[in-house]
């Protein structure tokens, strides 16, 4: 089993030689972004023209509440062929880094390898192991959207498997 | 004739939700340990992370996954029973709420329509059967959608026969990949009408994992079909290995000359769920 460690911003250098199926461990800063968050940051593009998140590598998760006193609740991934109408937009203007679980279409993983991105599994259901390599985590976009807002998250070694590159 | 107050059942059932939402079925994490040693590369790497979630929700009191899903609650009431202290649906909604809110739970539920929140994870999905005698029991399970979503329903002609429930409950698990978070257990409905199927599929699904079912014929058919489906190679969260389904439950109910309904309920390996009798 090949084991890497990788750290944020992801660039099309940092993420060269990894190969589908590799197993990672991921340290740096990353942001959640599910259903409604790509909705509106779809919106935001259209009007300005820019992708909020630019350049960042994308979590698909909606986390539990934290309890008072934690620095979130329970954030492991959502599905990510929910995301797949958005795979083009996102690919083509800077954000082709994203973590999701299960099936990608044909359009997601053109759109990916075409922009040189890279798009992991993390591990469904494991919420409360996300959470514990969670150091630091805050709302930065859309704190409207409750759990579907942006949070910012500082992360260590936080695992995933390389699924399209 | 037994009373059961309502206080009691919306205790009972906020109990219930906040201890399965923290920890996995017993006899799931255990087909998880036992396959860690078979498994190889990615498979391996996602079981270990699978197994050490569960440790750890338990011994924070974490949610075992962000989804905490919908409660889908089974109610078996006797006839004979009086249920005192107002509504039971509004006991149970009350159970659900107060377990959903002070347990820091993600509330997921809302108006298909609107898509806006209701903010407390309610209502949950309520089944009542009544049957003969003073029995009170309820069965509650959190159901994910990243699973549920999975789920599928066929209305079969009768000439597909077995081997064509066979192929629907194989297309199924293969389809979803690794959508619903396997190593999956599958509920099987057979027969009946359609809802009637889809709620034999949901039912099935509480039965203990390497429990026999009473109808030899079923009690096959299961072993054979998940023989089968941990031959498709989808594996732990679809990186390919061994464990695909860790078990296969089958209900049936008689179904009219002209149809084969087959429901077939996709449960992640997160398996939640508990309940209690009064």
């Amino acid at each position: 089993m090949n084991t890497v460690r990788l750290h944020t911003p992801l660039t099309e250098e940092s993420i060269k030689g990894l190969q589908k199926g590799d197993c990672v461990l991921l340290s740096g800063t990353i942001y959640t972004a599910r259903d409604a968050a790509h909705k509106r940051m779809a919106e935001s593009f259209l009007s300005t023209g820019v992708l909020p998140l630019c350049g960042k590598v994308i979590y698909y998760a909606g986390p539990c509440p934290k309890r008072p006193g934690e620095v979130i609740g329970s954030v492991g991934p959502t599905t990510s062929y929910r995301m797949d109408d958005y795979a083009e937009l996102f690919c083509k203007n800077g954000c082709p880094y994203s973590i999701g679980k299960g099936k990608r279409d044909d359009r997601a993983i053109k759109a990916i390898r075409a922009s040189h991105g890279v798009h992991f599994d993390a591990i469904g259901g494991a919420g409360a192991y996300y959470k514990s390599c969670v150091k630091s985590a805050k709302a930065v976009l859309y704190p409207d959207l409750g759990a579907e807002a942006v949070y910012e998250l500082e992360v260590v070694d936080f695992p995933v498997v390389v699924h399209i590159i | 004739m037994k009373t059961v107050a309502c206080a009691e059942v919306t205790e009972r059932v906020a109990e219930t939700i906040k201890r399965a939402g923290v920890r996995i079925d017993d006899a799931c994490m255990n087909a998880l340990q036992e396959d860690l040693p078979i498994e190889t590369g990615a498979a391996k790497f996602a079981l270990d992370v699978m197994i050490n979630n569960a440790l750890l929700a338990e011994k924070n009191a974490d949610p075992v996954c962000q989804d905490t899903g919908m409660a889908v609650v089974f109610v078996t009431i006797g006839q004979e029973v009086r249920v005192t202290g107002g509504s039971l649906t509004d006991a149970i909604n009350e159970g659900v709420r107060r377990a959903y809110r002070d347990n820091f739970f993600r509330k997921s539920v809302l108006d298909p329509v609107t898509r806006i929140n209701t903010g407390d994870n309610t209502p949950a999905v309520i089944h009542y059967d009544l049957v003969e005698g003073d029995s009170f029991d309820v069965k509650i399970m959190l159901k994910g959608f990243g699973s549920e979503n999975m789920s599928r329903l066929y209305m079969l002609p009768p000439s597909k026969g077995l081997p064509g429930v066979k192929e629907c409950v194989l297309r199924t698990v293969r389809e979803a990949g690794g959508n619903p978070c396997p190593p999956v257990l599958l509920g099987v409905g057979l027969g009946g009408t359609m809802e009637k199927a889809a709620l034999l599929s949901k039912h099935a699904l509480f039965r203990e994992i390497g429990s026999i079912n009473p109808d030899p014929e079923l009690d096959r058919l299961e072993k054979e079909w998940t023989e089968d489906l941990n031959r498709l190679g989808v594996g732990p969260q679809g990186f390919g290995g061994r464990l695909t389904c860790v078990a296969t439950f089958i209900e049936k109910f008689p179904t009219h000359l002209a149809g084969l309904p087959v429901a077939v309920t996709v449960q992640c390996h997160a398996v939640r769920h508990g309940g209690f009798s009064l």
